[in-house]
């Protein structure tokens, strides 16, 4: 791999396999290279592992019971499984937003402010300016310059869904994880988040899951079909949506099964 | 055939709708009972005490002014009864704050532990079974072990170490504001840990998600997400406590409750608060004024009038309680129940 292509790869996945307590085979082996200021999407049936694979690069499966992986993600130079990875400064710069929209029960601007007082930004001039830039990234500034000190929980689903991306991107991570984000959203709210996805991958890498075809076709350049725990295929979106390599994907997209 | 049936059914239908008419007929009466008894209750409450206090007459003050100030203010030997319902209420006040310092952060710390860091095995839930149910051991016993533990077994060693010139006429070896506040605490921390503990238990795993993704560590997320968000859990907590520790009366009779205090717990100078001091208490008071004392011009009257401001009191610390909670639940948007 030369020097050029290396640094167009945000992420590489070597031979990740993961095990739940109840499930010995949730990833199976799984490699793959996520290329850098590019969406790649993941699709597949539920259950795939889609999620699992998704948790492991930010280290969220820390978080349940049980859980046992073995292979390698790479971060440029953060060995992202490693024992010794800090945890706290990984998912400061690997995002994730959730399936439903999950602001704490603070105004809108604590919200963004969360993760930048943790992350040890004193100065509550510095973190106004921050939370008002994360806010515009998120195309929400408009919308809420005025309520900030209201709550987040006041705000509409789509809005908090958006609130949720801002408070991710406010710590300028370099790659943001999004899970099925758009799936309890309303038509125009979705496509007003496809246009912020589109916005953001100026500046980061992002991984989205969804179970929905047209979407993973509007917003992604990459798609990664994954089934039964097994990557695939992978490769640019236009290639897996119209000449698929494999039977499987084929019939996964043409919605012969699944 | 079918038409029997038919009729059969109809009815039942009758009947069916004739009972649930008179469910809901008894209940409404019965609602209706509650409430006019408690008005009748409280009317009568307020009228005794009314009639009491505005007595003026031979052998008793000259004015009003002199009368209320009279209630208001204590004094031994006045016909071997004493009034005073300021002293009481600042000792009550005062009792429910200091609780509530003890209270609150050991409640608090316990529910955050039993529910955020302690795994869920047979030995937590026999924890939280155990706590559920100390909750229903009678106050008395607290004030039991109160006694035995802090006033004698603490308190005496707290004699011994710093204030044994003073030996033997005991400091804090007596029942005091302290031992009542600690015990008080204690006979109140149950309500408060299952308050929070529901409060914490109810909260999504979102929330916790959601900061750990941020970068939060364990501690961080309890902290800045978790705790804030079951702050109003930790307020109906307290409102439970205040309620009670304000009405109760068996043991802080063992534990530092009097008749008749010379001087207010509280100062206007340093320390503020005399902790080893004995207190005068509104619970107290009715009780020994409907037990033993006479309080011209007789009758009911003393003790209406004792009872209205314990009454009055405690809906006016919930109240305190109550909006600080409603602010909180205002700026979390969550739908208030005010
Ligand atoms: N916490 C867990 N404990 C045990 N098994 C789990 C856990 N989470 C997921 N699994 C299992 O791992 C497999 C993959 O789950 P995952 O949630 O990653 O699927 P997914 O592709 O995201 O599905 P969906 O599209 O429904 O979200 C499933 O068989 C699931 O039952
Ligand atoms: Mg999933």
């Amino acid at each position: 791999m030369d020097q050029q292509s290396k640094n167009d790869i945000a992420l590489s996945i070597r031979d990740l396999s993961l095990s739940y307590q109840g499930n010995p085979s949730a990833l199976k082996s799984i490699s793959v290279d996520i290329p850098r200021h590019s969406v790649t999407a993941i699709i597949g049936a539920s259950g795939c592992g889609k999620s699992s694979l998704l948790r492991c690069l930010n280290r969220m499966n820390d978080l349940i019971d049980g859980v046992q992986y073995s292979g390698e993600v790479l971060l440029e130079e953060m060995n992202v499984l490693s024992a010794e990875t800090n945890v706290t400064a990984l998912r400061r710069r690997v995002g994730m937003v959730f399936q439903r929209p999950n602001p704490f029960p603070k105004s809108v601007f604590d919200n963004v402010a969360y993760g930048l007082k943790l992350s040890g930004v004193k100065s509550q001039r510095h973190r106004e300016e921050l939370v008002e830039k994360a806010l515009r990234s998120a195309a929400l500034w408009d919308e809420v310059q005025y309520r900030l000190d209201e709550s987040a929980l006041q705000l509409s689903q789509g809005q908090q869904q958006r609130l949720v991306i801002a408070r991710a991107i406010a710590l300028e991570p370099d790659i943001l994880l999004l899970d099925e984000p758009a799936s309890s959203l309303d038509p125009i709210s979705t496509l007003r988040l496809e246009e912020l996805i589109y916005e953001l991958k100026q500046t980061l890498t992002i991984i989205i899951v969804t179970h929905n075809m047209q979407q993973a076709a509007r917003v992604s350049d990459f798609t990664a079909f994954m089934n039964q725990g097994h990557l695939v295929e992978f490769g640019p979106t236009d290639t897996i949506f119209t000449r698929p390599s494999m039977r499987e994907t084929e019939d996964y997209i043409t919605g012969r099964y699944g | 055939m079918l038409a029997t049936t038919r009729t059969a059914f109809l009815q039942r239908t009758r009947w069916q709708r004739l009972r649930s008419l008179t469910m809901i007929s008894v209940s409404a009466s019965m609602v209706t009972a509650t409430l006019l008894l408690t008005l009748g209750l409280f009317a009568l409450l307020f009228i005794s005490a009314m009639e009491w206090i505005f007595w003026i007459g031979e052998g008793g003050s000259a004015d009003v002014a002199s009368r209320l100030r009279d209630i208001a203010l204590a004094r031994p030997g006045l016909e071997s009864s004493v009034i005073g319902l300021v002293p009481a209420i600042v000792g009550t006040v005062a009792l429910v704050m200091l609780m509530t310092l003890f209270v609150a952060p050991l409640g608090v710390a316990t529910a955050l532990y039993l529910s955020e860091y302690a795994r869920d095995t047979w030995y937590t839930q026999l924890i939280r079974i155990s706590i559920t149910n100390l909750a229903g051991v009678p106050a008395v016993i607290y004030g039991v072990f109160g006694l035995g533990f802090f006033v004698y077994g603490l308190g005496g060693q707290v004699d011994q170490l710093f204030f044994s010139d003073r030996l033997p006429s005991p400091t804090f070896g007596t029942p005091g504001l302290l031992w009542a506040a600690l015990t008080l605490a204690l006979v109140n921390l149950p309500v408060v840990i299952v308050a929070v503990t529901e409060g914490l238990d109810a909260l999504p795993e979102d929330l916790r998600q959601a900061s750990a993704a941020l970068g939060a560590t364990k501690n961080e997320t309890v902290f800045y997400a978790v705790l804030p968000a079951a702050m109003p859990s930790v307020f109906t907590g307290l409102i439970l406590s205040t309620a009670r520790a304000a009405g109760e009366v068996a043991p802080l009779m063992l534990v530092g409750a009097v008749k008749f205090a010379p001087s207010l717990p509280v100062m206007t100078t340093a320390p503020f608060i005399g902790l080893e001091q004995k207190f005068m208490h509104l619970g107290f008071q009715l009780f020994d004024a409907a037990l033993f004392s006479t309080v011209p011009p007789g009758g009911i009257g003393w003790v209406a009038t004792i009872a209205l401001t314990l009454v009055i009191l405690i809906a006016l610390l919930n109240i305190v309680a109550m909006s600080l909670r409603s602010v909180i639940l205002r700026r979390q948007a969550v739908d208030s129940p005010f």
